[in-house]
Protein backbone atom coordinates (compact mmCIF):
# COMPACT_ATOMS: atom_id res chain seq x y z
CA UNK A 1 0.00 0.00 0.00
CA UNK A 2 1.64 3.43 -0.85
CA UNK A 3 0.27 5.39 2.23
CA UNK A 4 2.76 5.09 4.97
CA UNK A 5 1.00 4.58 8.90
CA UNK A 6 2.49 6.79 11.40
CA UNK A 7 0.53 5.84 14.66
CA UNK A 8 3.30 7.59 16.70
CA UNK A 9 1.33 10.96 15.67
CA UNK A 10 -1.57 9.84 17.42
CA UNK A 11 -0.18 8.21 20.23
CA UNK A 12 1.81 11.78 21.00
CA UNK A 13 -1.68 12.92 22.08
CA UNK A 14 -2.96 9.98 23.95
CA UNK A 15 -3.93 12.16 26.92
CA UNK A 16 -6.01 14.00 24.72
CA UNK A 17 -8.30 10.68 23.50
CA UNK A 18 -8.18 9.44 27.23
CA UNK A 19 -9.66 12.52 28.39
CA UNK A 20 -11.97 12.63 25.48
CA UNK A 21 -12.95 8.92 26.09
CA UNK A 22 -13.44 9.39 29.58
CA UNK A 23 -15.84 12.33 28.86
CA UNK A 24 -17.63 10.29 26.38
CA UNK A 25 -18.52 7.59 29.00
CA UNK A 26 -19.51 9.84 31.76
CA UNK A 27 -21.92 11.94 29.58
CA UNK A 28 -23.22 8.25 28.39
CA UNK A 29 -23.24 7.12 31.99
CA UNK A 30 -25.58 10.43 33.40
CA UNK A 31 -27.15 10.42 30.08
CA UNK A 32 -28.21 6.81 30.94
CA UNK A 33 -29.66 7.02 34.20
CA UNK A 34 -31.27 9.88 34.33
CA UNK A 35 -32.33 9.41 30.59
CA UNK A 36 -33.71 6.15 32.00
CA UNK A 37 -35.44 7.41 34.88
CA UNK A 38 -37.38 10.17 32.92
CA UNK A 39 -38.20 7.38 30.60
CA UNK A 40 -39.69 5.53 33.31
CA UNK A 41 -41.98 8.36 34.66
CA UNK A 42 -43.04 9.00 31.11
CA UNK A 43 -43.51 4.79 30.48
CA UNK A 44 -46.37 5.06 33.46
CA UNK A 45 -47.59 8.75 32.95
CA UNK A 46 -48.45 7.50 29.05
CA UNK A 47 -49.42 3.57 29.71
CA UNK A 48 -51.74 4.34 32.77
CA UNK A 49 -53.03 7.63 31.14
CA UNK A 50 -52.28 9.61 33.73
CA UNK A 51 -53.88 13.30 32.69
CA UNK A 52 -52.36 15.74 31.75
CA UNK A 53 -49.57 14.06 32.11
CA UNK A 54 -49.75 11.35 29.07
CA UNK A 55 -50.58 13.87 26.87
CA UNK A 56 -47.35 16.11 27.41
CA UNK A 57 -45.34 13.30 27.44
CA UNK A 58 -47.05 11.78 24.14
CA UNK A 59 -45.85 15.73 22.36
CA UNK A 60 -42.54 15.32 23.93
CA UNK A 61 -42.06 11.97 22.38
CA UNK A 62 -43.37 12.67 18.98
CA UNK A 63 -40.78 16.19 18.97
CA UNK A 64 -37.79 14.33 20.32
CA UNK A 65 -38.15 10.99 18.10
CA UNK A 66 -38.56 13.58 15.09
CA UNK A 67 -36.28 15.90 15.06
CA UNK A 68 -32.41 15.23 14.98
CA UNK A 69 -30.48 15.24 17.98
CA UNK A 70 -27.76 17.84 16.64
CA UNK A 71 -30.67 20.04 16.03
CA UNK A 72 -31.72 19.95 19.34
CA UNK A 73 -28.18 20.11 21.16
CA UNK A 74 -28.07 23.58 18.59
CA UNK A 75 -31.31 24.64 19.50
CA UNK A 76 -30.05 24.41 23.55
CA UNK A 77 -26.11 25.39 23.03
CA UNK A 78 -27.28 28.34 20.08
CA UNK A 79 -31.00 29.22 21.17
CA UNK A 80 -31.50 28.82 24.55
CA UNK A 81 -29.44 31.87 25.03
CA UNK A 82 -31.62 34.57 23.35
CA UNK A 83 -34.25 33.55 25.86
CA UNK A 84 -31.80 34.42 29.02
CA UNK A 85 -31.05 30.33 29.62
CA UNK A 86 -27.31 30.47 29.30
CA UNK A 87 -25.76 27.13 29.61
CA UNK A 88 -22.34 25.83 29.02
CA UNK A 89 -21.16 22.85 26.69
CA UNK A 90 -21.44 20.31 28.94
CA UNK A 91 -24.68 21.31 30.57
CA UNK A 92 -26.27 21.62 27.37
CA UNK A 93 -25.06 18.40 25.86
CA UNK A 94 -26.02 16.33 29.26
CA UNK A 95 -29.19 17.92 28.64
CA UNK A 96 -29.89 17.05 25.17
CA UNK A 97 -28.65 13.37 26.01
CA UNK A 98 -31.55 13.22 28.54
CA UNK A 99 -34.00 14.42 26.68
CA UNK A 100 -33.06 12.44 24.27
CA UNK A 101 -32.80 9.20 25.80
CA UNK A 102 -35.86 9.69 27.75
CA UNK A 103 -38.11 10.42 24.90
CA UNK A 104 -36.47 7.20 23.37
CA UNK A 105 -36.67 4.92 26.73
CA UNK A 106 -40.61 6.49 27.04
CA UNK A 107 -41.56 4.61 24.24
CA UNK A 108 -39.50 1.10 24.81
CA UNK A 109 -40.32 0.89 29.10
CA UNK A 110 -44.16 1.64 28.03
CA UNK A 111 -43.92 -1.53 25.37
CA UNK A 112 -43.17 -3.22 28.64
CA UNK A 113 -45.34 -1.96 31.30
CA UNK A 114 -48.35 -2.21 28.46
CA UNK A 115 -47.36 -6.01 28.12
CA UNK A 116 -47.91 -6.50 32.56
CA UNK A 117 -50.97 -8.74 32.31
CA UNK A 118 -53.96 -7.64 33.72
CA UNK A 119 -54.86 -10.20 36.47
CA UNK A 120 -51.31 -9.58 38.05
CA UNK A 121 -51.95 -5.63 38.87
CA UNK A 122 -55.88 -6.90 40.40
CA UNK A 123 -54.31 -9.54 42.34
CA UNK A 124 -51.87 -7.15 43.65
CA UNK A 125 -55.34 -4.70 43.64
CA UNK A 126 -56.98 -7.26 45.82
CA UNK A 127 -54.02 -7.54 48.52
CA UNK A 128 -54.52 -3.64 48.71
CA UNK A 129 -51.49 -2.45 47.79
CA UNK A 130 -51.43 0.91 46.56
CA UNK A 131 -50.78 2.24 42.91
CA UNK A 132 -47.23 3.03 43.57
CA UNK A 133 -46.51 -0.26 45.55
CA UNK A 134 -47.91 -2.02 42.15
CA UNK A 135 -46.03 0.31 40.21
CA UNK A 136 -42.75 -0.58 42.15
CA UNK A 137 -43.12 -3.95 43.05
CA UNK A 138 -45.41 -5.47 40.48
CA UNK A 139 -45.18 -3.65 37.38
CA UNK A 140 -41.71 -1.81 37.03
CA UNK A 141 -39.14 -4.88 37.13
CA UNK A 142 -40.64 -7.64 34.66
CA UNK A 143 -41.73 -4.67 32.48
CA UNK A 144 -38.02 -3.56 32.48
CA UNK A 145 -36.83 -6.65 31.99
CA UNK A 146 -38.81 -7.47 28.87
CA UNK A 147 -37.63 -4.55 27.06
CA UNK A 148 -33.81 -4.02 28.53
CA UNK A 149 -32.12 -5.86 25.45
CA UNK A 150 -34.49 -2.69 23.84
CA UNK A 151 -32.61 -0.02 26.73
CA UNK A 152 -29.18 -1.25 26.60
CA UNK A 153 -29.51 -0.99 22.60
CA UNK A 154 -30.56 2.27 22.48
CA UNK A 155 -28.12 3.87 25.93
CA UNK A 156 -25.58 2.58 23.24
CA UNK A 157 -27.08 4.85 20.28
CA UNK A 158 -27.12 7.71 21.93
CA UNK A 159 -23.47 6.92 22.95
CA UNK A 160 -22.29 6.88 19.88
CA UNK A 161 -24.20 9.82 19.13
CA UNK A 162 -23.17 11.96 21.48
CA UNK A 163 -20.05 12.27 19.00
CA UNK A 164 -22.25 15.35 17.63
CA UNK A 165 -21.45 17.21 20.94
CA UNK A 166 -17.88 17.93 19.59
CA UNK A 167 -19.97 20.61 17.75
CA UNK A 168 -20.72 22.78 20.81
CA UNK A 169 -17.15 22.55 21.41
CA UNK A 170 -17.55 19.78 24.26
CA UNK A 171 -14.33 18.21 24.68
CA UNK A 172 -15.31 14.59 24.27
CA UNK A 173 -14.10 11.78 21.72
CA UNK A 174 -14.93 13.35 18.67
CA UNK A 175 -13.58 16.61 19.25
CA UNK A 176 -10.99 14.94 20.40
CA UNK A 177 -9.98 13.68 16.73
CA UNK A 178 -11.33 16.58 15.00
CA UNK A 179 -8.59 18.29 17.43
CA UNK A 180 -5.70 16.07 16.63
CA UNK A 181 -6.18 15.52 13.08
CA UNK A 182 -6.20 19.60 12.42
CA UNK A 183 -2.81 19.26 14.68
CA UNK A 184 -1.05 16.61 12.95
CA UNK A 185 -3.07 16.36 9.79
CA UNK A 186 -2.84 12.28 10.20
CA UNK A 187 -6.80 11.79 9.58
CA UNK A 188 -6.87 8.62 8.86
CA UNK A 189 -4.65 6.96 11.47
CA UNK A 190 -6.71 9.37 14.15
CA UNK A 191 -9.79 8.21 13.12
CA UNK A 192 -8.82 4.79 13.25
CA UNK A 193 -7.88 4.82 15.99
CA UNK A 194 -11.10 6.37 17.43
CA UNK A 195 -13.14 3.92 16.02
CA UNK A 196 -11.72 1.94 17.74
CA UNK A 197 -12.03 3.21 20.84
CA UNK A 198 -15.73 3.85 19.97
CA UNK A 199 -16.32 0.00 19.04
CA UNK A 200 -14.57 -0.95 22.44
CA UNK A 201 -16.76 1.18 23.98
CA UNK A 202 -19.72 0.22 22.81
CA UNK A 203 -18.97 -3.43 23.74
CA UNK A 204 -18.39 -2.16 26.96
CA UNK A 205 -21.29 -0.44 27.62
CA UNK A 206 -23.34 -3.29 25.96
CA UNK A 207 -21.80 -5.70 28.16
CA UNK A 208 -21.73 -4.01 31.55
CA UNK A 209 -25.78 -2.77 31.15
CA UNK A 210 -26.32 -6.24 30.78
CA UNK A 211 -24.76 -7.46 33.72
CA UNK A 212 -26.36 -4.72 35.00
CA UNK A 213 -29.48 -5.85 34.25
CA UNK A 214 -28.84 -9.24 35.74
CA UNK A 215 -27.93 -8.00 38.72
CA UNK A 216 -30.76 -5.91 39.07
CA UNK A 217 -33.51 -6.98 37.40
CA UNK A 218 -32.47 -11.05 37.10
CA UNK A 219 -32.09 -13.77 34.92
CA UNK A 220 -35.18 -12.52 32.92
CA UNK A 221 -33.24 -9.71 31.08
CA UNK A 222 -31.38 -12.19 28.92
CA UNK B 1 3.00 27.28 -43.27
CA UNK B 2 1.15 29.85 -45.40
CA UNK B 3 2.36 33.42 -45.77
CA UNK B 4 -0.96 34.77 -43.64
CA UNK B 5 -0.21 32.99 -40.56
CA UNK B 6 4.01 33.63 -41.02
CA UNK B 7 2.97 37.33 -40.87
CA UNK B 8 0.58 36.75 -38.02
CA UNK B 9 3.14 35.22 -35.94
CA UNK B 10 5.79 37.43 -36.58
CA UNK B 11 3.52 40.15 -35.63
CA UNK B 12 2.71 38.14 -32.19
CA UNK B 13 6.31 37.74 -31.18
CA UNK B 14 7.12 42.02 -32.46
CA UNK B 15 4.28 42.84 -30.21
CA UNK B 16 5.40 40.45 -27.47
CA UNK B 17 8.80 41.94 -27.90
CA UNK B 18 7.30 45.44 -28.04
CA UNK B 19 5.13 44.62 -24.54
CA UNK B 20 8.28 42.94 -23.07
CA UNK B 21 10.45 46.20 -23.62
CA UNK B 22 6.69 48.25 -21.65
CA UNK B 23 7.88 46.32 -19.52
CA UNK B 24 11.43 47.22 -18.64
CA UNK B 25 10.31 50.87 -19.78
CA UNK B 26 8.27 53.13 -17.25
CA UNK B 27 4.25 52.17 -17.03
CA UNK B 28 3.91 55.55 -15.68
CA UNK B 29 4.36 57.48 -18.47
CA UNK B 30 2.60 54.39 -20.82
CA UNK B 31 -0.42 55.36 -18.87
CA UNK B 32 -0.09 58.64 -19.02
CA UNK B 33 0.13 58.75 -22.79
CA UNK B 34 -2.81 56.60 -23.28
CA UNK B 35 -4.72 57.87 -20.45
CA UNK B 36 -5.66 54.42 -18.81
CA UNK B 37 -4.14 52.74 -16.16
CA UNK B 38 -5.01 49.23 -15.75
CA UNK B 39 -5.83 47.84 -12.68
CA UNK B 40 -6.52 44.00 -11.62
CA UNK B 41 -8.63 43.95 -8.68
CA UNK B 42 -10.29 40.87 -6.97
CA UNK B 43 -14.23 40.11 -7.97
CA UNK B 44 -14.80 37.04 -5.56
CA UNK B 45 -13.37 37.94 -1.96
CA UNK B 46 -15.58 40.30 -0.27
CA UNK B 47 -15.33 42.77 1.07
CA UNK B 48 -11.98 43.65 -1.10
CA UNK B 49 -14.02 42.88 -4.47
CA UNK B 50 -17.07 40.94 -5.55
CA UNK B 51 -19.93 41.70 -8.59
CA UNK B 52 -22.16 44.04 -7.11
CA UNK B 53 -26.06 43.88 -7.70
CA UNK B 54 -25.38 46.25 -11.30
CA UNK B 55 -23.10 43.43 -12.06
CA UNK B 56 -20.24 46.25 -11.64
CA UNK B 57 -17.70 45.53 -9.05
CA UNK B 58 -17.37 47.06 -6.14
CA UNK B 59 -15.16 46.33 -2.48
CA UNK B 60 -12.25 47.83 -0.65
CA UNK B 61 -9.98 47.47 -3.25
CA UNK B 62 -12.14 48.61 -6.28
CA UNK B 63 -12.79 51.99 -4.07
CA UNK B 64 -9.12 52.49 -3.81
CA UNK B 65 -8.47 51.41 -7.44
CA UNK B 66 -10.72 54.26 -8.63
CA UNK B 67 -9.53 56.28 -5.96
CA UNK B 68 -5.61 56.24 -7.03
CA UNK B 69 -7.23 56.71 -10.65
CA UNK B 70 -8.96 59.74 -9.95
CA UNK B 71 -5.44 61.06 -7.78
CA UNK B 72 -3.09 60.91 -10.72
CA UNK B 73 -5.83 61.69 -12.98
CA UNK B 74 -5.56 58.58 -15.36
CA UNK B 75 -8.94 56.64 -16.92
CA UNK B 76 -9.31 53.51 -14.27
CA UNK B 77 -9.63 50.28 -16.20
CA UNK B 78 -10.01 47.15 -13.80
CA UNK B 79 -9.55 43.77 -14.91
CA UNK B 80 -10.97 41.15 -12.91
CA UNK B 81 -8.76 38.80 -11.71
CA UNK B 82 -8.48 35.36 -9.41
CA UNK B 83 -6.22 34.75 -6.37
CA UNK B 84 -4.05 32.38 -8.19
CA UNK B 85 -3.54 34.53 -11.59
CA UNK B 86 -3.47 38.34 -10.36
CA UNK B 87 0.53 38.22 -10.00
CA UNK B 88 1.32 36.91 -13.34
CA UNK B 89 -1.39 39.33 -14.72
CA UNK B 90 0.58 42.20 -12.99
CA UNK B 91 4.13 40.18 -14.64
CA UNK B 92 3.03 39.57 -18.23
CA UNK B 93 2.24 43.26 -18.55
CA UNK B 94 -1.70 42.85 -18.99
CA UNK B 95 -2.17 44.82 -15.95
CA UNK B 96 -0.35 47.81 -14.41
CA UNK B 97 -0.83 47.60 -10.82
CA UNK B 98 -2.48 45.10 -8.69
CA UNK B 99 -4.98 45.95 -6.03
CA UNK B 100 -6.57 42.48 -4.95
CA UNK B 101 -5.86 42.47 -1.28
CA UNK B 102 -1.98 41.56 -2.02
CA UNK B 103 -0.05 40.10 0.92
CA UNK B 104 3.81 40.47 1.28
CA UNK B 105 5.97 37.37 1.86
CA UNK B 106 9.78 36.45 0.35
CA UNK B 107 8.52 34.94 -2.23
CA UNK B 108 6.74 37.21 -3.83
CA UNK B 109 9.02 40.05 -3.55
CA UNK B 110 11.75 38.21 -5.35
CA UNK B 111 8.96 39.01 -8.31
CA UNK B 112 7.52 41.88 -7.86
CA UNK B 113 7.69 45.38 -5.77
CA UNK B 114 5.27 46.35 -3.20
CA UNK B 115 3.68 49.87 -2.12
CA UNK B 116 2.82 51.06 1.29
CA UNK B 117 0.32 49.19 3.01
CA UNK B 118 -3.62 50.62 1.71
CA UNK B 119 -5.71 47.82 4.05
CA UNK B 120 -5.82 46.26 7.10
CA UNK B 121 -5.85 42.24 6.80
CA UNK B 122 -5.24 40.25 10.11
CA UNK B 123 -6.25 38.04 12.60
CA UNK B 124 -6.61 38.60 16.03
CA UNK B 125 -8.83 38.25 19.21
CA UNK B 126 -12.17 40.15 19.05
CA UNK B 127 -14.62 41.02 21.30
CA UNK B 128 -17.47 43.65 22.81
CA UNK B 129 -16.50 47.24 23.21
CA UNK B 130 -16.16 47.17 26.97
CA UNK B 131 -14.15 43.86 27.41
CA UNK B 132 -10.52 44.88 28.99
CA UNK B 133 -8.69 43.32 27.37
CA UNK B 134 -5.42 44.37 25.62
CA UNK B 135 -2.81 41.67 25.11
CA UNK B 136 -2.83 37.97 24.65
CA UNK B 137 -2.25 37.54 28.51
CA UNK B 138 -5.14 39.32 29.32
CA UNK B 139 -7.36 36.77 28.44
CA UNK B 140 -6.56 34.19 31.19
CA UNK B 141 -9.39 33.23 32.92
CA UNK B 142 -11.79 34.25 29.76
CA UNK B 143 -13.68 32.00 27.61
CA UNK B 144 -12.44 32.25 23.75
CA UNK B 145 -14.14 31.09 20.28
CA UNK B 146 -12.23 30.04 17.74
CA UNK B 147 -12.67 28.09 14.61
CA UNK B 148 -10.66 24.44 15.49
CA UNK B 149 -7.83 24.17 12.93
CA UNK B 150 -7.42 27.85 11.12
CA UNK B 151 -4.62 29.89 11.46
CA UNK B 152 -5.68 31.76 14.67
CA UNK B 153 -6.12 28.69 15.99
CA UNK B 154 -2.88 27.34 16.01
CA UNK B 155 -1.47 30.78 16.80
CA UNK B 156 -3.86 31.12 19.42
CA UNK B 157 -3.24 28.56 20.98
CA UNK B 158 0.48 29.03 21.09
CA UNK B 159 0.87 32.94 22.65
CA UNK B 160 -2.80 32.05 25.09
CA UNK B 161 -2.00 32.10 28.78
CA UNK B 162 -3.12 28.19 30.42
CA UNK B 163 -5.94 29.69 32.19
CA UNK B 164 -7.44 31.15 29.01
CA UNK B 165 -10.31 28.65 27.73
CA UNK B 166 -10.50 28.11 24.55
CA UNK B 167 -13.62 26.81 23.03
CA UNK B 168 -12.87 24.87 19.33
CA UNK B 169 -16.07 25.14 16.91
CA UNK B 170 -16.00 23.28 13.98
CA UNK B 171 -16.19 26.74 11.44
CA UNK B 172 -16.39 30.07 11.50
CA UNK B 173 -20.71 30.03 11.48
CA UNK B 174 -20.50 27.78 15.10
CA UNK B 175 -18.17 30.37 16.46
CA UNK B 176 -19.46 33.17 15.46
CA UNK B 177 -23.04 31.72 17.15
CA UNK B 178 -21.39 31.24 19.63
CA UNK B 179 -20.25 34.71 20.47
CA UNK B 180 -24.04 35.85 19.48
CA UNK B 181 -25.67 33.99 21.76
CA UNK B 182 -22.81 34.62 24.31
CA UNK B 183 -21.63 31.27 24.99
CA UNK B 184 -17.81 32.69 24.53
CA UNK B 185 -16.78 35.95 25.76
CA UNK B 186 -14.00 36.96 22.66
CA UNK B 187 -13.53 35.13 19.68
CA UNK B 188 -10.08 34.47 17.61
CA UNK B 189 -10.77 35.24 13.81
CA UNK B 190 -9.94 37.75 10.96
CA UNK B 191 -11.09 40.97 10.57
CA UNK B 192 -12.87 40.50 7.67
CA UNK B 193 -14.50 37.76 8.80
CA UNK B 194 -15.27 40.38 12.20
CA UNK B 195 -16.51 42.79 9.68
CA UNK B 196 -19.02 40.70 7.91
CA UNK B 197 -21.00 39.71 11.47
CA UNK B 198 -20.50 43.63 12.29
CA UNK B 199 -22.13 44.27 9.07
CA UNK B 200 -25.24 41.95 10.05
CA UNK B 201 -25.54 42.78 13.32
CA UNK B 202 -26.10 45.19 16.08
CA UNK B 203 -26.48 43.38 18.98
CA UNK B 204 -22.90 42.39 20.29
CA UNK B 205 -20.30 43.91 17.67
CA UNK B 206 -16.97 42.90 17.82
CA UNK B 207 -14.18 45.49 18.63
CA UNK B 208 -10.64 44.25 17.89
CA UNK B 209 -8.93 43.74 21.24
CA UNK B 210 -5.25 42.74 19.83
CA UNK B 211 -3.54 41.17 16.87
CA UNK B 212 -2.31 37.56 16.97
CA UNK B 213 -1.37 37.97 12.90
CA UNK B 214 -0.57 40.56 10.95
CA UNK B 215 -0.47 40.54 7.12
CA UNK B 216 -1.72 43.75 5.66
CA UNK B 217 -2.51 44.30 1.60
CA UNK B 218 -0.74 45.98 -0.45
CA UNK B 219 -0.58 47.36 -3.87
CA UNK B 220 1.67 45.28 -6.54
CA UNK B 221 3.51 46.90 -8.98
CA UNK B 222 6.24 45.75 -11.38
CA UNK B 223 10.11 45.41 -10.32
CA UNK B 224 11.61 48.45 -12.28
CA UNK B 225 8.60 50.56 -12.06
CA UNK B 226 10.12 53.02 -9.58
CA UNK B 227 8.28 56.25 -10.86
CA UNK B 228 5.16 54.59 -10.73
CA UNK B 229 5.60 53.17 -7.16
CA UNK B 230 6.81 56.19 -5.85
CA UNK B 231 3.53 57.71 -7.26
CA UNK B 232 1.35 55.08 -5.66
CA UNK B 233 3.20 55.50 -2.84
CA UNK B 234 2.36 59.33 -2.39
CA UNK B 235 -1.29 59.01 -3.29
CA UNK B 236 -1.59 56.28 -0.62
CA UNK B 237 -0.40 58.78 2.04
CA UNK B 238 -1.96 61.30 0.93
CA UNK B 239 -5.43 58.86 1.03
CA UNK B 240 -4.40 58.18 4.83
CA UNK B 241 -3.93 61.68 5.48
CA UNK B 242 -6.84 63.01 4.07
CA UNK B 243 -9.06 60.83 6.14
CA UNK B 244 -10.42 58.90 2.41
CA UNK B 245 -9.05 55.58 3.02
CA UNK B 246 -10.59 55.76 6.31
CA UNK B 247 -13.61 55.90 4.91
CA UNK B 248 -13.18 53.09 3.10
CA UNK B 249 -12.02 50.92 5.44
CA UNK B 250 -15.52 52.06 7.50
CA UNK B 251 -17.37 51.78 4.59
CA UNK B 252 -16.09 48.31 3.53
CA UNK B 253 -14.76 46.57 7.43
CA UNK B 254 -16.83 48.46 9.76
CA UNK B 255 -13.83 49.35 11.22
CA UNK B 256 -11.31 52.46 11.47
CA UNK B 257 -7.94 52.07 9.97
CA UNK B 258 -5.67 51.18 12.05
CA UNK B 259 -2.96 53.85 13.39
CA UNK B 260 0.22 50.97 13.00
CA UNK B 261 -0.62 51.13 9.32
Amino acid sequence: MAYAFDFSSVLEYRDILLAGTGRTLLLTGIGAVAGLALGIVGAVCRAWKLAPFDRLFAVYVEFIRNTPFLVQLFFIFFGLPSLGIQLDEWQAAIIAVVINLGAYTTEIVRAGVEATPRGQIEAAQSLAMTRPQIFRHIVLPPALAKVWPAVCSQVVIVMLGTSVCSQIAAEELTFAANFIQSRNFRAFETYFAVTAIYFLLALFVRNALAYAGMQLLGRRTK
Amino acid sequence: MNKRTFLKSALAVSVLAASMGYAQADALSNAEKSGVLRIAVPQDFPPFGTVGPDLKPRGYDIDVANLIGRELKLKVELIPVSSTNRIPYLTTGKADLVISSLGKNPEREKVIDFSVAYAPFFNGVFGPADAPVKVAADTAGKVIGVTRGSVEDLEFSKVAPATANIKRFEDNNATISAYLSGQVQLIATGNVVAAAVNERTKIRRLDTKFLIKNSPCYVGVNKGEAALLAKVNEVLAKLKGNGELNQVSQRWLQAPLPATL
